[in-house]
């Protein structure tokens, strides 16, 4: 069952299953394990990136193609919902016509990238992207009247999934993780009290709704992924990577499966991009669009471990909490220090993009092959240790055939 | 010329590189069941011509056809699946993947299943069964998990074999398939070379430098050198010809001898 589920791609390394584990548990009762509207964001956000880095690695990670145009298609998703709405007022089928107008505008983008990924070398491909990325940027921001140019829309979602709707009478209770763990360590010996703060009332409303819509439909891309990198399909992508000129000569058409690759991924970003602006409820240039947040999707992906999956997952996951508490934690660090000097000018929360770039300096020097990638590794060198047999390379043959992401994307 | 039962043919077949003609107005018509010994002195172009057949290069000029029908213009993907197979000079495979997934790509093109996306590959083992079939031939199953990369010079050729076997083939183009194995090794391959000439809607193209192989398997010789086709015959004939003692077999027997 769980094989089947999984595609018989296992986390293989025990730190990582666990990890992934909390990860999964935390995101799945999110809304009864953080409180407050910041924590609420950012579990919808984790949800909606893990969608986007996990399609952008089936591209880079998967099959090398490197495109900067992930935000764009994300952004259509975006739009598309948002401008649709925006025409046709609220309601359930504005949804999903902007999501099948989007999705449809996609397709056709991603058939001329694809088609074209196919005619010019790697490094022209991404070069194509980004100009084309940049010129729908531009045009979004020239359309300001369909579009609200830099200021963007706010979506006006159906009732039934904002703040308004309570499904249930009944109050549900929740449980204050980050409560419980600060009042562990300020006040050990209270327990009880602690234990007490930290349970809180949870009330189901229609945001909660829409997040778990999110939360299901990102378990359930997740898995289609798993199941589409160990298909016989996946293992045609494996080996394009590998040896393209072989592939070809083996009847592949290579032509076929790179286009494959950038319209599945494309569609993918594009349903996040929907799901993102029905859970932000506001969609502007620079949280869709931006090269900014391009390269973010490219930092979550290289972090957690490319041509591995569960890498976005922790990309994602790291990136995100970086993003929204790493300026905290700087405040933090900065209040007990003169304002002012040279060293409170370092940790400035302002400065976290600072902080973020150093800790990714030092997970790419410690984890070239990203978090996943090394994890296994380690795991892979300590169960053929345990075999007793010296010899690494063979408890990597087989197991890591769906695991190249320790050499990185070939531009040439 | 073009004669009806030809499976492959090459009418003027041309490639320049630059200035340099490296197979020049190369025609020439394959049968059904037969074996065909190409030969010919370093850098005569055979493996040149194999390309252009193959598809990986683009002709210049001339045509190719299969079964009558002109391939010129289509890609190398398209010719595979037209049925050419390729085992390569340079042994070209996936060197990270191990020697079973490599054979089993090629299995899975042959069956077409390359697009399935909704199903486990582990759990196709009609595929895995047939691609250990092939290895058992080459003789290379209890290697079946190991990674090519680590796999010996002999057995990456023995492999390179394998994966144009699983591709089942009509047209079967080996170059140089022996070069750089050790001895008890090679009569696996003679003899499955030997095995698949016996199989009459068949056609095998052989580069091979080992004068003793030529003899042993060729029902005709073709003799390339400088680009052209100089020779082209039965193998006492061609091996007995002048132009061929001139221009072949005296670089053959250095290389021999060096090899
Ligand atoms: N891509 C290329 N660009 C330029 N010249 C090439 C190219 N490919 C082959 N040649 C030239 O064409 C000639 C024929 O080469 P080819 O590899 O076909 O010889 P060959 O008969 O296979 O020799 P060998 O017995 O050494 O394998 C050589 O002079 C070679 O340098
Ligand atoms: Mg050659």
């Amino acid at each position: 069952m769980l094989k089947t589920l999984l595609s018989g791609d296992y986390p293989r390394s025990r730190p990582l299953t666990v990890v992934l584990l909390l990860m999964f548990l935390c995101l799945a009762l999110g809304p009864f394990l953080f409180p407050g509207t910041r924590a609420f964001s950012t579990l919808g956000m984790i949800c909606v990136f893990v969608i986007v880095v996990a399609s952008y690695d089936l591209m880079l990670g998967y099959t090398h193609i490197v495109s900067f145009a992930h935000t764009m298609f994300f952004g259509i998703g975006a739009y598309g919902v948002a401008m649709t709405m925006d025409a046709m007022g609220k309601g359930f089928a504005p949804i999903f016509i902007g999501l099948g107008a989007s999705l449809l505008v996609s397709l056709l983008l991603a058939l001329l990238l694809g088609l074209l990924s196919l005619r010019v070398k790697a490094i022209f491909f991404a070069l194509v992207t980004l100009a084309v990325a940049f010129a729908f940027l531009s045009l979004v921001t020239q359309l300001y009247h369909i579009t609200g140019g830099e200021d963007g829309l706010r979506v006006r979602v159906p009732r039934e999934l904002g703040p308004a709707f309570k499904p249930f009478d009944g109050e549900l209770r929740g449980f204050s993780i980050t409560t419980f763990l600060t009042g562990l360590f300020t006040d050990p010996g209270n327990l009880g009290e602690v234990w007490r703060e930290s349970v809180f009332k949870a009330r189901i409303t229609g945001r909660d709704l829409m997040y778990y819509i999110t939360f299901f439909v990102t378990v359930g891309v997740f898995l289609f992924l798993l199941r589409l990198v160990n298909s016989p399909f996946g293992r045609v992508l494996q080996a394009i990577r590998e040896n393209e000129f072989r592939a070809q000569a083996l009847g592949y058409r290579t032509v076929f499966y790179r286009t494959a690759v950038v319209i599945i991924s494309a569609l993918l970003a594009t349903l996040a991009g929907v799901l993102f602006a029905l859970i932000n409820r506001y969609v502007n240039p620079e949280n869709t669009l931006n090269f900014e947040l391009m390269v973010f999707i490219l930092l979550m992906c290289v972090i957690g471990g490319m041509g591995t999956l569960y890498g976005s997952v922790v990309g994602a996951v790291l990136f995100l909490l970086a993003q929204n508490y790493l300026q905290d934690v700087l405040k933090w660090l900065g209040g007990g220090l003169e304002p002012g000097s040279l060293l409170a000018e370092l940790v400035g929360p302002e400065r976290w993009l600072l902080w973020f770039g150093l800790l990714f300096v030092l997970s790419v020097y410690f984890f070239p092959a990203g978090i996943v990638g090394q994890l296994r590794l380690w795991a892979g060198r300590s169960s053929s240790r345990k075999q007793g047999n010296g010899d690494d390379t063979t408890a990597a043959g087989e197991q890591e055939s769906g695991n190249k992401g320790k050499d990185g994307p070939v531009v040439s | 010329m073009a004669s009806p039962t030809a499976v492959l043919e090459t009418r003027d077949l041309t490639i320049q590189f630059g200035g340099h003609v490296a197979v020049n107005r190369v025609s020439c018509a394959f049968q059904a069941g037969t074996l065909t010994a190409i030969v010919g002195p370093n850098g005569a172009g055979k493996t040149t011509w194999f390309n252009l057949i193959s598809g990986q290069l683009r002709a210049s000029a001339g045509s190719v056809h299969l079964f009558g029908e002109d391939i010129t213009d289509l890609g190398v993907a398209a010719r595979a699946d037209k049925g050419l197979g390729r085992a390569f000079q340079l042994t070209n495979l996936f060197p990270d993947l191990s020697a079973l997934e490599n054979v089993r790509l090629a299995v899975a093109s042959r069956h077409r299943i390359g697009h399935v996306f909704w199903q486990m590959a582990s759990k196709r083992r009609d595929i895995s069964d047939r691609a250990a079939e092939y290895l058992r031939q080459v003789n290379m199953l209890h290697r079946a998990d190991d990674a090519v990369a680590n796999l010996s010079h002999g057995d990456q050729r023995k492999l390179e074999v394998a994966l144009m076997l699983a591709l089942e083939p009509t047209v079967f183009m080996f170059d140089e398939p022996t070069a750089g194995m050790s001895v008890d090794e090679v009569p696996v391959i003679l003899d499955l070379i030997a095995q698949i000439k016996q199989r009459e809607d068949k056609v095998v193209l052989l580069v091979e430098h080992k004068m003793d192989v030529v003899r042993s398997l060729a029902d005709r010789i073709v003799v390339l050198h400088n680009g052209e086709l100089v020779a082209d015959g039965e193998p006492t004939e061609v091996i007995a010809s002048p132009i061929v003692q001139e221009a072949y077999l005296g670089v053959a027997a250095e290389a021999e001898e060096s090899a």
